[in-house]
């Protein structure tokens, strides 16, 4: 072990309950650093690190760049178009090229589930998962446990829905990882369609109807559906997916109790969330993205950490 | 754990010298126009509100108090691997113009007030920058010293002073724990 997380942050399921709440409990100081009049601390001054996005993104790679500079790493973005990856260099061959300039991390995101492990193996940096395909995306697994944990003060007991495009989607398997190690009841609502087969083997009770969702859970994350995969006719339409799982005003309206809503963002608004939910008075949407760089420069720093053996002899030291 | 230890300061004699360092810092500022108290996490920062309380006493007036965690501003993070826990800061004052005093309980190398002095240079320029200790231990490994010191001790490298508050700790208390492994 490099660090009390390991050398890499590549998903949610391996990782232990404690090592989770050390992640959140070290991104509660990094919070206050971004209300700074300098957003800056030295802590990862003269690491180099690289962000390999092989998929678009803003949110991630925006967050993470955030987080980096913050820190004082040094970052370089690397994007799939207008790279060698076009003349068809691979995953592999790369990051060895980055290597040999000497680099310190690379957060990966790439369309291939396991990608990052993939990476992970190979090379000697500190990898960090920013989404592998319909894998895990750890870090918004962690950024939406840290805004649930913000509102409810802990997680144990508290009931939490997954609805939308599970199938898919990264963010819910995370999501689900994360939420069950804290001990909160996790559920998942969406068509049968876009529920991944075997749903049940991850217990999570399922939800038909997103009515009995609401009337359910204390806290929605709703997923976005991922409209550039919906090639394969997984419903009929985004009109009929947006009267039957939307999550609308009269839906929250008839719940029995207030309802936090998360969405991990780029939602599509009147899809499969309603401008006036997304931008309501239970909508934390938008202290998910600040949690985002909080949470990212967390696991930057827990993953920083120097050998060891010298860590050990250090022990307790400092000014004593 | 270490086998002998020696009190240096019962709850009594921490008292006093902290009621001494209030006077001292009253004194060498001429007044507490524009103090800051900063304490350094963690312990610091229950001295520093200590030190505010007494100063209320004596003078009547409220002097503000921040807290600092200077963990990533250290300069062995890419040695020592990271403190697991980070402490907050809390530093809500413009600093501009202030005479800032930094508390911390044990002074000893010298780098967590080098990496103190950096973190608050992030935060602004102030008119002074003081520094007051419970202990100063000698060992400094960089130019710098303490403005108030309420005990001066010689410990050996090998020895540990460990300073206990009631709010954290039970009870109020310095300690010298001799020579064993750690640091």
């Amino acid at each position: 072990m490099t660090s009390a997380l390991g050398k890499d942050l590549l998903a949610l399921e391996p990782l232990t309950p404690d090592q989770i709440r050390l992640i959140l409990d070290t991104a509660e100081p990094f919070k206050e650093i971004s209300e700074r009049a300098i957003k800056k601390v030295p802590a990862l001054r003269g690491s180099t690190i690289v962000n390999l996005f092989f998929e678009a993104s803003t949110r991630t790679r925006i967050s993470f760049e955030f987080a980096e500079k913050r820190l004082s790493a040094d970052t370089v973005n690397v994007a799939a178009s207008g790279s060698s990856v076009q003349k068809g260099e691979t995953l592999v061959d790369t990051a060895r090229n980055l290597e040999a300039m000497r680099i310190d991390m690379v957060v990966i995101r790439h369309g291939a589930s396991g990608a990052a492990h993939f990476l992970a193996q190979r090379i000697e940096s500190n990898v960090i998962n920013a989404g592998d395909g319909m894998h895990e995306h750890p870090t918004q697994g962690l950024l939406d446990l840290l805004t649930l944990r913000d509102h409810f003060g802990s997680l144990d007991g508290r009931r939490v829905c997954i609805v939308g495009d599970v199938l898919h989607s990264r963010v819910a398997r995370s999501n689900i990882w994360g939420l069950q190690k804290l001990g909160a009841e996790v559920a998942v609502c969406g068509p049968r369609s876009l529920l991944p087969w075997g749903i049940d083997d991850f217990g999570v009770t399922v939800f038909r109807r997103v009515e009995e969702a609401i009337e359910w859970a204390e806290a929605l994350n709703i997923l976005r559906l991922q409209l550039e995969r919906m090639t394969a006719g997984y419903i009929p339409s985004l009109r009929e997916y947006n009267r039957v799982f939307g999550i609308s005003r009269e839906r929250l309206d008839r719940a029995p109790h207030d309802i936090l809503i998360l969405h991990p963002g780029p939602m599509n608004r009147g899809v499969e969330i309603d401008s006036d939910v997304a931008d309501g008075p239970h909508s934390v949407i938008l202290d998910q993205v600040t949690n985002g760089v909080a949470v990212r420069m967390a696991v930057l720093y827990l993953l920083a950490g120097g050998r060891p053996e010298l860590a050990e002899a250090a022990k307790g030291g400092g000014e004593r | 754990m270490p086998t002998k230890q020696t009190t240096i300061l019962d709850a009594r004699a921490m008292d006093r010298t902290l009621r001494r360092m209030a006077d001292e810092l009253v004194e060498l500022n001429g007044g507490t126009d524009d103090l800051i108290l900063v304490g350094i996490q963690r312990r610091g920062v229950q001295l520093a509100e200590r030190l505010a309380r007494t100063i209320k006493e004596r003078e009547g007036s409220e002097v503000p108090r921040g807290a600092l965690d200077i963990t990533l501003y250290r300069d062995d993070l890419q040695t020592v691997g990271p403190r697991p826990v980070v402490g907050p800061t809390d530093l809500p004052w413009e600093l501009e113009g202030k005479r800032v005093v930094i508390v911390d309980d044990v002074l000893y190398t010298g780098r967590t007030v080098r990496a103190a002095l950096d973190e608050l240079a992030d935060f602004g320029r102030p008119a002074r920058i003081e520094l007051a200790v419970l202990v100063d231990r000698g060992g400094r490994e960089l130019p710098i010293h303490a403005d108030v010191v309420g005990k001066r001790i010689d410990v050996a490298p090998g020895g540990r002073v460990d300073v206990m508050v009631s709010e954290l700790d039970g009870r109020d208390a310095v300690v010298l724990v001799p020579g064993g492994d750690d640091e």
